[in-house]
């Protein structure tokens, strides 16, 4: 008797877990309200979205160009890694821009995109993004949505603090999470306390043209840089930096770098470093990487390798670095719009702590110090403290500001995004995310002026979200409506590789701006051709040189003979169209690279080996009109020996 | 001036209105089709063809050349008779004003038309030869189909609807021509 009751409640459980399951668990409310819910996300045919989001790839090492609030996809565009369908890495003129100091590079681990500011404000001129695993930092020209420059950093591993924008774009930062020997030299792994170092390298952004490089490196203690955030408005000329393994552990990193019940906050005073570099106070040392830029008018880019870095030791140049305590391995480093309030997630912590850049300034100037380590100053936790929100969730991870006053902290491990009020601390509202959030994103809501109608967080994990697709099921990011008091879901969709954070705008600071095509007078490609009458073969040893142009709906010259088996066959490709939306590809059977995709008034250029003697066709891989299927032409390849002239023909002429 | 009857006035004004021919178009033709947002489009002037945007001309000779029309053309003959003959009776209209006979106000209102509709002629003439004379090895061909735009109004070509309508230059000509018959009306009864 006392079973089947038992048994009966048991079933009656189970009944009221699986209607909660299926109640709950899509997180999205169901019946009229679910209509409505579409209707915020609804860009009907030819109208466009509101904002900009540039989501980063992760391990796919490129950059997604979304929209919002649809969520739609316009473009991936490639920076760390090759890309076949845009020939990026693959023709002559972008190879040169994964060269670094280790050689050619085919891929890269994209993390944070961060676009240009102007007095703290989203200027809509470039988008940023760090490369995690051969530390380098991207730079996007938001014109053309192409990468034109990466530069790498040396004495640095796993830059993962970074780029973080300041103010006026100054500077972008690149932190390493993984301290290294610096010089890199042959020790016992063992060795590390002590002797391991972090780099913290200042990017100076030229600003007219965007053009970086490395004005400084802070040479800091091995600890793990992981985050970072710049001084906003009040606190304009600083730069946070959040570490974990203050215990500088060299193994098993999840126990050992999990010991202590604080790690710090660097805060680090760039514009004081700035004056200890004019004063000499800094150390030039050797060292080897590379910086790549393209540039537009030639089409091309250039690999320059670079040989020295100045660096200063924090030890030495007093106020530059301060430690401020932050428990349990913090992630996210965030400071609100006014610059007050510095924000690190703990992320085996309860609680989210909040310093004040007032108090830590007052601090400072009594020099209320709790020791030091490695020459730096420790501030005391409760000195800095401006307040904690407590027990919010579980590991915090990122917040993000939406100008009202409010953060919004994602929780990895209780999988839910967290509205908090700034100076009172108290939770106002909680949404879970499907699954496991990583960081979030308020279209500039990292800068002085949050443009806070929606809220982007990214998933580390989707499982049952989407349809499934084998074992590798699609990561994905999902839209709050954030404009009124309670968080919204609105949305979710797939992203490319892993979201690690995104940046996002109003569209009309970056669309008006848009270029519509290259101008073919402006090309200054070295084997440019500007009109079909300029086209022509040329022979230089066993190097034959092709100067093609492309225009609806054919290539000239089309018939090419003389080529001879060994031959190395540049392929120099104009697309002679000036309108907009009409680019031509071309693709070449047997050719060990990838197509070219050639935007009106540019040239590219890919490389040719012929194996063997034959007629050999190519085409044109864009249906570019109603005639694109005859667009068309052939190679003819002679044995070595043979003496056919070289000769080339469109329509016989 | 301030002594002018009122009819020389209209007459001089009017000849001077024919100056701004020299820069401002006199008829538009633009090609609208879904693909093209924003419509291609040529500005006729007096002395050249003019894209409307930049690129418009090399584009619409770029989908001409499938059908087998001609590109459109760089220099032609009228480029350099219409700015003489524009120029002419601008000065003549000058000198009739200034003279201040009505007769001569209608004789310049009968040539300017005259001229106009040759103009007018001519232009039909070599638009009809534009969409008609068509490259024998044209990649699409479709029987009867002619590609003549219009000379004035909308019509449909295959999948463009083109407009063909007077331009700014055009305002000025008509203001120019209907000064002149009323310079002449004004002093018909005058002996
Ligand atoms: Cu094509």
């Amino acid at each position: 008797m006392r079973i089947a009751k038992i048994s009966i409640i048991f079933l009656g459980l189970s009944m009221l877990m699986i209607s909660c399951g299926s109640n709950n668990g899509n997180g999205a409310t169901g019946g009229a309200l679910q209509g409505n819910i579409a209707a915020k996300t609804y860009v009907a045919p030819g109208e466009k979205d509101e904002f900009y989001a540039f989501i980063s790839g992760g391990f796919s090492g490129q950059l997604a160009v979304h929209g919002l609030p649809s969520g739609r996809l316009f473009k991936v565009i490639p920076v760390f890694s090759v890309d076949g369908e845009k020939a990026y890495g693959f023709n002559e003129e972008t190879k040169p821009m994964l060269n670094t100091s280790f050689g050619f590079i085919p891929w890269g681990d994209s993390h944070h995109p961060d676009l240009s500011q102007t007095n703290g404000i989203i200027d809509g001129r470039w988008c940023f993004i760090n490369e995690n695993n051969t530390p380098r930092v991207a730079r996007i020209d938001l014109t053309t949505f192409e990468t034109v420059e990466i530069i790498e950093l040396p004495n640095s591993a796993g830059n993962h603090s970074s780029p973080y924008v300041t103010d006026n774009t100054e500077y972008v930062v690149a932190g390493t999470r993984f301290g290294v020997p610096v010089p890199q030299r042959d020790m016992p792994i063992d060795d590390y306390k002590g002797n391991f170092k972090g780099a913290l390298s200042f990017i100076k952004v030229d600003p007219e043209d965007g053009g970086m490089n490395i004005e400084f490196q802070v040479l800091m203690p091995g600890f793990d840089y992981d985050k970072a955030h710049p001084g906003r408005g009040k606190s304009h000329g600083w730069m946070f930096f959040t570490t974990y393994n203050a215990e500088e552990a060299n193994t098993l990193l999840e126990v050992n770098a999990s010991q202590l019940d604080k790690d710090f906050i660097a805060a680090v005073n760039w514009k004081k470093a700035e004056e200890y570099i004019k004063q000499g106070k800094f150390s030039t040392m050797e060292t080897n990487y590379a910086h790549n830029v393209y540039d537009e008018g030639t089409h091309s880019a250039t690999s320059t390798m670079v040989k020295e870095v100045r660096v200063i030791d924090p030890a030495e140049c007093p106020g530059v670095v301060y430690f401020m305590p932050m428990p349990k391995s913090p992630h996210g480093c965030d400071v609100d719009p006014t610059g007050e309030y510095i924000v690190g997630s703990g992320k085996l912590s309860a609680n989210v702590t909040v310093h004040s850049f007032t108090k830590m300034m007052d601090a400072i100037k009594n020099e209320k110090f709790d020791g030091e380590r490695y020459g730096i100053p420790v501030l005391n936790f409760e000195d800095v403290l401006a307040g904690v929100v407590q027990q919010p969730g579980l590991g915090p991870l990122h917040t993000e500001f939406d100008g009202k006053g409010f953060a919004y902290t994602s929780f990895f491990i209780s999988s839910e995004v967290v509205k908090w009020k700034l100076g009172t601390w108290e939770v106002v509202d909680r949404k879970p995310t499907f699954y496991s959030v990583g960081h979030v994103m308020i279209p500039g809501g990292n800068s002085q002026q949050p443009f806070g109608k929606y809220l982007l967080a990214m998933n580390k994990i989707t499982k049952d979200r989407f349809l499934p697709t084998g074992p590798e099921v699609c990561q994905s990011a999902q839209l709050y409506d954030i404009s009124g008091d309670k968080m919204q879901l609105l949305l979710d969709f797939p992203t490319i590789g892993e979201p690690h954070y995104a940046a996002g705008c109003p569209a009309d600071l970056i669309a008006p701006n848009s270029k519509k095509i290259y101008k073919l007078e402006d090309n200054k490609h070295p084997y440019v051709t500007k009109s079909e009458k300029a086209t022509k073969v040329v022979r230089e040893g066993n190097e034959v040189h092709i100067y093609m142009t492309m225009i609806r709906s054919h290539f000239a010259p089309d018939n090419i003979e003389g080529v001879k088996v060994g031959d190395k066959v540049y392929f120099h490709v104009t697309n002679l169209e000036q309108d907009y939306d009409v680019p031509h590809g071309i693709a070449m059977i047997g050719a060990k690279t990838s197509e070219l995709l050639i935007m009106p008034g540019q040239t590219e250029t890919f490389t040719w080996e012929p194996r063997g003697p034959g007629v050999w066709p190519f085409y044109c891989t864009d249906f570019c009109s109603a005639l694109h299927q005859e667009m068309q032409g052939y190679v003819r390849v002679s044995a070595k020996d043979s003496d056919i002239k070289l000769s080339w023909s469109l329509d016989d002429e | 001036m301030l002594n002018m009857k009122k009819s020389q006035i209209m007459m001089v004004v009017g000849a001077l209105l024919l100056l701004p021919l020299f820069f401002l178009p006199l008829w538009k033709i633009t090609l609208n089709a879904p693909q093209y947002p924003i419509p291609l489009g040529v500005n006729i002037h007096i002395n050249k063809l003019a894209d409307v945007h930049e690129g418009d001309m090399q584009n619409l000779n770029l989908l001409n050349h499938y059908i087998g029309m001609k590109s459109l053309p760089e220099g032609m003959k009228e480029f350099v008779i219409f700015p003489v003959v524009v120029l002419v009776m601008s000065i003549l209209g000058l000198i009739f004003g200034f003279v201040g006979k009505k007769n001569q106000y209608l004789f310049w209102f009968i040539l300017i038309g005259l001229l106009g509709a040759a103009g007018l002629y001519d232009f039909y003439i070599w638009m009809y030869d534009y969409g008609h004379n068509l490259d024998p090895r044209a990649a699409i061909k479709i029987p009867g189909q002619m590609y003549q735009p219009p000379i004035f109004g909308t019509k449909n070509i295959m999948n463009f609807k083109v407009d063909s309508y007077p331009a700014l230059g055009a305002y000025f000509l008509f203001t120019s021509i209907f000064l002149s018959l009323a310079a002449y009306l004004k002093d018909r009864k005058t002996p």
